[in-house]
């Protein structure tokens, strides 16, 4: 199962890229879009939209069920993937790049500390 | 649903074939295999699709005065229905609500009803109570669906028979019942089987290069596809026949002015109609799910969806739906998602034409 090194990660698969300029881009690992199957629908926050950590802030549907994905951080959304909108493809394909949910600038940078690297989620997802 | 879940006889083959198994009525069933759930769908439209329905009850009946007795029960009628020939019938409650709904076959002998997993005990009891005289046994057997349009291939001893019409065959070295019907609209058969022999049949069929397995979660699309009602998702204890557009369950008959009119629990009540089942499409790609709700133009509630899916076949949003008596045909909807509103149209049932071999 693809987990990358460079991204940090939640319990509730969500990945995380900090950029170290106070802003992160979300996803959702391999492992979710596995477990979900192919998605027929992603809805996303709106852009100026503030969450705080554990809020559920997007959806994304397989023919079967929807599931919440919720921000890893306490923030403001700065920039979604629209082109999901019509074409939620690329999140099965490809959830660490083309696939990518929003970006988040922090309100409380401090938050990033608590998130697991990729040991631990493989651990916590019970991954290889 | 207390205690363990219960397994069917092919839950190991379940697990060898890479399903993820999940809860449904009190079983562990697969609900997709490795191919998941889209590839399982349209596997099942184009070639054959095999699925475990053995968490079904099979009930057979048999005593003195069979017909008559289960004329008391059920809005059927015996006089016109030949050995070998299923019908799909309804267990109603007194306000003519549907408590279950029943596959039906005649046979020499003996009649054969297959009920709902959730209706196992309480469709059992209840007939047992209506017909006192009867002799009632839920049988140690499984119920495989193999389903598409290659089935008849596949099955080529049973080809010739015709849709809701069973047989007493073997299939590979193994004696079956096997009823050319179905729950996704296309043309296949279920096969019961002696829990014993099921895994022999099952790998039996797999061996064919056009059957693949597959799970509930495609059997769920399929049949929304097909427009084919859910027990207790769709139709339930508070929705008489005719509201879930089902009146052709029952019998001629027994219908109001038939020769043999009423005379089983709900009669008086299964033609009330406060609301009318309705096929939507969404305007836009927001799946609906059950329990959605829709409103008029006007903004006010009329209706409920009752199952909902992205249409593997049709790649938009369809759903099946209840709205008041009074809704007029074609009226424009919305259907309420996460707060916000998405419009959808009426449109003709099924949603993918009906496949059936007549």
């Amino acid at each position: 199962m693809n987990v990358p090194e460079n991204l940090k990660y939640t319990a509730t698969h969500e990945w995380i890229a900090d950029h170290g300029d106070g802003t992160v881009t979300v996803g959702i690992t391999a492992v979710a879009t596995e477990q979900l199957g192919e998605l027929v629908y992603v809805e996303l926050p709106r852009p100026g939209a503030k969450f705080k950590q554990g809020d559920a802030c997007a959806v994304v549907e397989s023919t079967k069920a929807a599931s919440d994905v919720y921000a890893s951080l306490s923030g403001e959304v700065i920039a979604t993937n629209a082109a999901l909108a019509d074409a939620p493809a690329p999140v099965n394909a490809a959830p660490y790049t083309d696939g990518w949910l929003f970006k988040l600038r922090l309100s409380d940078p401090q938050e990033l500390a608590a998130l697991l690297d990729a040991a631990a989620y493989r651990a916590a997802a019970g991954v290889a | 649903m207390n205690g363990a879940l219960q397994r069917t006889p092919l839950h190991s083959l379940h697990l060898e074939l890479g399903a993820r198994m999940a809860p449904f009525a009190g079983y562990e069933l697969p609900m997709q295999y490795a191919a998941g759930l889209k590839a399982e769908h349209l596997w099942t439209r184009e070639q054959a699709g095999l699925f475990d329905v053995s968490h079904m009850g099979q009930l057979r009946v048999r005593g003195e005065g069979l017909h008559a007795a289960l004329e008391r029960a059920l809005p059927v009628d015996f006089s016109t229905w030949r050995p070998g020939l299923q019908k799909y019938s309804l267990l109603l409650n007194e306000r003519g609500g549907i408590d279950d709904d029943l596959m039906v076959t005649r046979l020499e002998d003996e009649v054969l009803i297959v009920v709902n997993a959730s209706g196992r005990q309480g469709d059992t009891e209840r007939l047992k109570a209506l017909c006192p005289e009867l002799e009632f046994s839920l049988l140690d057997r499984a119920l495989l669906a193999l389903q598409g349009p290659r089935a008849a291939q596949v099955l080529a001893g049973a080809a010739d028979l015709k849709f809701m019409h069973a047989r007493r065959m073997a299939v590979a070295g193994i004696e079956c019942l096997v009823t050319r019907c179905g729950y996704t609209g296309e043309d296949g058969f279920e096969i019961s089987v002696a829990a014993a022999d099921a895994q022999a049949l099952a790998r039996g069929l797999l061996a064919h290069s056009t059957v693949r397995p597959a799970g509930l979660g495609a059997r769920d699309t399929l049949r929304l596809e097909a427009a084919l009602p859910l027990y207790g998702q769709d139709i339930d204890a508070a929705t008489s026949p005719r509201e879930a557009g089902l009146a052709w369950a029952i019998a001629p008959a027994r219908r109001p002015g038939g020769a043999k009119a009423g005379g089983f629990p709900g009669a008086a009540g299964a033609n009330r109609a406060a609301k009318r089942f309705v096929g939507l499409v969404g305007e836009e790609p927001v799946p609906v799910r059950h329990g959605a709700h829709l409103l008029d133009a006007a903004g006010a509630r009329v209706g409920t969806v009752t199952s909902g899916t992205v249409s593997p076949t049709l790649g938009k949003p369809v759903m099946l739906a209840y709205v008041d008596a009074g809704v007029a045909a074609g009226a424009p909807l919305n259907a309420v998602v996460r707060s916000r509103s998405h419009p959808v149209r009426m449109a003709r049932l099924p949603f993918v034409p009906k496949r059936y071999q007549r």
